[in-house]
């Protein structure tokens, strides 16, 4: 059992996998999350993080229809920021290789196939839990550089 | 938004993206890019990202597209004014191995 440390603040959005609501999702992780006075760059990278993963959720997860995204972000001790992006779509046949970079089921889309090597490199860690039919959790932490923070 | 302009003399396309550029977007600005470069047929498509606010791996799978659509028809694309930030996703995905890159991060080293 791993014990839950107790966040200073946390949020829970819930949204239909429609493509302006990666905009949505940027602007309100920015939102809650400059309470911990991040760097411009550092903002700029969660935001890129969770673009890339609630981009998934829309193109992948739910491919041919509208789907609910729900977004979990958690403000730790230390300047930790939690994010938890997940869906109930299709799921992910091969975790593994969805992660490989330039791997892409849509190519001709123009998707690029670097969504979680973004993540991945955005972020101090990235955990990705799928089952097919059932749906996707992707999980991210990164630790803010510290500032003049409480 | 995207502000396109044709120089003949050069034998350029230049696209002035501004805004955000994620998945949303990057369809509307692809077909927008792509009309003027069949049009024109330049030799060189300028992508200037000075105005632009956001760009996610879209962006890389606009980048990489154009260059594909470029190289077919014998020309090349030069990515102009990446952020810090956009310049690290360009890195990331190996865009300076194809693409001529100059961004403010460049600009500021000389």
């Amino acid at each position: 059992m791993r014990t839950r440390i107790h966040p200073k603040n946390e949020m829970t959005l819930r949204f239909p996998s429609l493509a302006e609501n990666e905009r949505f999702a940027r602007i309100a992780l920015s939102g809650f999350v400059s309470a911990l006075d991040p760097t411009i760059d550092e903002l700029t990278e969660l935001k890129t993080a969770v673009s890339e993963a609630v981009t998934n959720c829309i193109v992948h997860a739910y491919r041919d229809t509208v789907g609910e995204v729900t977004m979990t972000v958690r403000l730790l001790e230390g300047g930790r920021v939690y994010i938890r992006i997940s869906d109930k779509g299709c799921g992910i046949e091969d975790v593994g290789q969805a992660r490989e970079p330039l791997f892409t089921t849509a190519p001709d889309e123009e998707r690029a196939g670097l969504g979680f090597a973004i993540m991945e490199s955005f972020t101090d860690s990235l955990r990705v839990t799928s089952r097919r039919g059932r749906g996707t959790t992707v999980t991210m932490q990164r630790t803010l550089t510290t500032r003049t923070r409480p | 938004m995207v502000d396109i302009v044709y120089s003949p003399e050069r034998s350029e396309v230049r696209a002035e993206v501004s805004g955000e550029l994620d998945h949303c977007r990057a369809a509307d600005l692809r077909a927008a890019i792509d009309l003027e470069i069949m049009k024109r047929v330049p030799r060189t498509l300028v992508l200037d990202l000075s105005q632009l606010a956001f760009m996610d791996s879209s962006g890389i799978g606009l980048i990489i597209g154009r260059y594909k659509l470029m190289s077919e028809l014998g020309g090349r694309v030069v990515v102009e004014g990446a952020s810090p930030a956009t310049a690290k996703l360009l890195r990331l995905a190996g865009i300076f191995r194809i693409c001529t890159v100059h961004s403010f991060e460049e600009g500021l080293k000389v």
